[in-house]
């Protein structure tokens, strides 16, 4: 038979037919991989031979754009890492900032934190887990559960008018108090959610054919996870009881009692249930800063960092001045380097910022957690179906906005 | 573990490796030679008694028009059973880039080394796939170096100069009038 191409000679063709191997592209854009992620695979039938991941598709520079912004323009960029737990950025990013300064935060701004953190996430677990069950065909619980997420993001929207990109408190605590229906809604969550996440874990958890799908997926050990720099719930599906919150507590989470959940075999079961009981754990964290909530003020005493009051701004100086400064980026921060973590919803989301006492950071630089523990991927997946591959995928929880910050 | 135990066991193991050592905001931070990172890490991994073992993050500095010290590569590591934190640094030249890869001592190194070199043009000899990760390949240089301005600096709006800083040096007050005059 004749060849149409001309580039293609007859050695070719038959080396092909030999070796049986396909290469197969899955992303950057594909329904089953939750964002722009690109995965060639070199496939054997239907088993995976081998696998490249490339990322970058939406690189946007945060660490250049942050070496010209000052300290309170930064926030905004952070929301954009982990978009679905966005408030646990941006507090991560105000207590570097405050650690740096060295500011005195009061103890009700740490509990507020503290619950607006656990909400987010409890919201990114919720839809990493029902994404799980989506992707092996179970479309049901996500419903259920996208309903619950709702719900956090409308006590989001009482407290700082936003939902997703939420550019939540301000360097020294809150823009504002909690108000009355932050507080009402944030009581009906915590009264109505443990029925309904009991709804989706009956549908899920023991359900034979979900169980077959995941059990043993994409397993990684406790040495190699710690080898690639996993973190957060996928480090501890692998068994290792590593958490920022309680190794290294930060904003009070030291006054709080939870349990740490730890898996096994570190297979795509074992992220799944280590999950779904962190979100217990949450959901505990925040009925107890909700019940000893301390009285105080909802900010720190900063007036440098923190905006003042708008009537004072238009009746005195001081805060006029203070006010003009801050918006335009006048304030110098001290000198210094500094390394700053929080336990974000599926890692360690560190901090590493250089300042050189000007009105931006020298250099600054973030750790951010799926970053490093997407490299395993590859490893995870040889051998595997490609069903397998994208089950794992989902449960390892890659957000695109962090991979390529 | 705490800092004078680790630094006396650093310097009876590798005589004289630490340059020099500070504690900023209760982390460790030493300096040592290009030449020692990979063995200094690798037995910071490896022995017991340190029992480093976790790569936390690498990422690179630039400090323009310092010499011999113009870039710096920082590495972040935990001892995960004792909490203890470290963070090593070393310096290089502009002309003399080449770092030794870790990547043989933690898998975790391939993708941060591929992004600091992406970033800053560092060269870690001895890694498997050197590569541009997240910018695209067809790039001709390093975008995070200080040269490389973020903003248009014909921009008037966002003047350094009018809020007392340097900067912007392009233009000034008097080619500025002398601009409108030309324009008549």
């Amino acid at each position: 038979m004749d060849n149409i191409s001309k580039h293609i000679t007859e050695n070719e063709v038959i080396d092909n037919f030999d070796n049986k191997l396909s290469t197969l592209n899955l992303g950057p854009t594909h329904p089953a991989t939750h964002g722009i992620f690109q995965n060639i695979l070199k496939m054997d039938g239907e088993r995976i031979y081998s696998a490249e991941q490339t990322c970058g598709y939406i690189h946007r520079a945060f660490e250049k754009i942050s070496e010209r912004r000052p300290y309170n323009q930064i926030r905004p960029l952070t929301d954009r890492l982990n978009y679905c737990s966005s408030p646990i950025n941006n507090i991560g990013w105000d207590m570097t900032v405050e650690k740096l300064i060295g500011a005195e935060i009061p103890k009700r701004v740490d509990y507020l934190r503290v619950i607006i953190m656990e909400l987010a996430r409890i919201a990114d677990h919720l839809i990493c887990n029902s994404v799980i069950a989506v992707d092996t065909g179970a479309l049901t619980g996500f419903t259920y559960v996208f309903q619950e997420r709702e719900r956090i993001y409308e006590i989001f929207e009482e407290i700082c008018g936003a939902r997703l990109t939420t550019n939540i408190g301000r360097i020294g605590g809150f823009e504002r108090d909690f108000n009355e229906t932050a507080h009402k809604k944030l009581k009906d969550f915590l009264k109505g959610f443990p029925k309904r996440f009991k709804d989706f874990e009956t549908l899920l958890c023991r359900n034979r054919i979900f169980m077959d799908r995941i059990i043993n997926v994409g397993p990684i050990n406790a040495d190699r996870a710690l080898n690639y720099g996993f973190t957060g719930p996928n480090l501890r599906a692998a068994g290792i009881d590593y958490d920022v919150r309680a190794m290294n507590p930060y904003s009070s989470y030291q006054d709080f009692d939870f349990k740490i959940p730890i898996g096994k075999s570190g297979d795509t079961f074992d992220r799944f249930m280590v999950r779904q009981e962190e979100i217990k754990q949450s959901l505990n964290i925040i009925n107890q800063a909700v019940n000893n909530l301390p009285e105080g003020p909802y900010h720190a005493d900063l007036p440098e960092f923190y905006l003042p009051p708008k009537e004072d701004v238009y009746t005195k100086m001081e805060a006029l001045i203070y006010h003009f400064k801050i918006i335009m980026g006048e304030t110098n921060v001290p000198k210094g380097e500094i390394y700053f973590s929080v336990e974000g919803a599926n890692g360690e989301l560190g901090f590493y910022l250089i300042s050189d006492g000007g009105r931006t950071p020298f250099r600054l630089h973030f750790r951010r957690p799926c970053f490093i523990y997407y490299q395993a991927f590859s490893e995870m997946i040889k051998g595997a179906l490609l069903s397998d591959a994208i089950v794992t995928m989902s449960s390892m929880n890659v957000i695109a906005g962090e991979l390529d910050a | 573990m705490d800092k004078e135990k680790l630094l006396n066991l650093i310097n009876r193991q590798f005589e004289g490796i630490v340059k020099s050592h500070s504690e900023e905001y209760g982390l460790l931070c030493i300096e040592t030679e290009t030449t020692n990172i990979f063995n200094l890490i690798k037995w910071l991994k490896e022995d017991s008694s340190v029992n480093f073992n976790f790569l936390t993050d690498i990422c690179a500095v630039q400090y323009p028009e310092s010499g011999d010290r113009e870039f710096a590569v920082v590495y972040h590591l935990h001892n995960l059973k004792e909490n203890f934190r470290l963070k090593i640094k070393i310096f290089t030249s502009r002309d003399k880039l080449n770092v030794p890869s870790i990547t043989d001592i933690f898998s975790a190194a391939n993708w941060m080394e591929r992004e600091t070199f992406d970033f800053y043009g560092i060269i870690f000899d001895g890694h498997p796939n050197l590569c541009r990760i997240l910018n695209l390949d067809e790039l001709d240089y390093h975008p995070m170096r200080k040269e490389y301005k973020l903003e248009d600096g014909t921009r008037t709006d966002k003047d350094d100069r009018f809020f007392g800083r340097k900067g912007n040096e392009k233009i000034t007050f008097d080619n500025k009038k002398q601009l409108a005059r030309d324009n008549g």
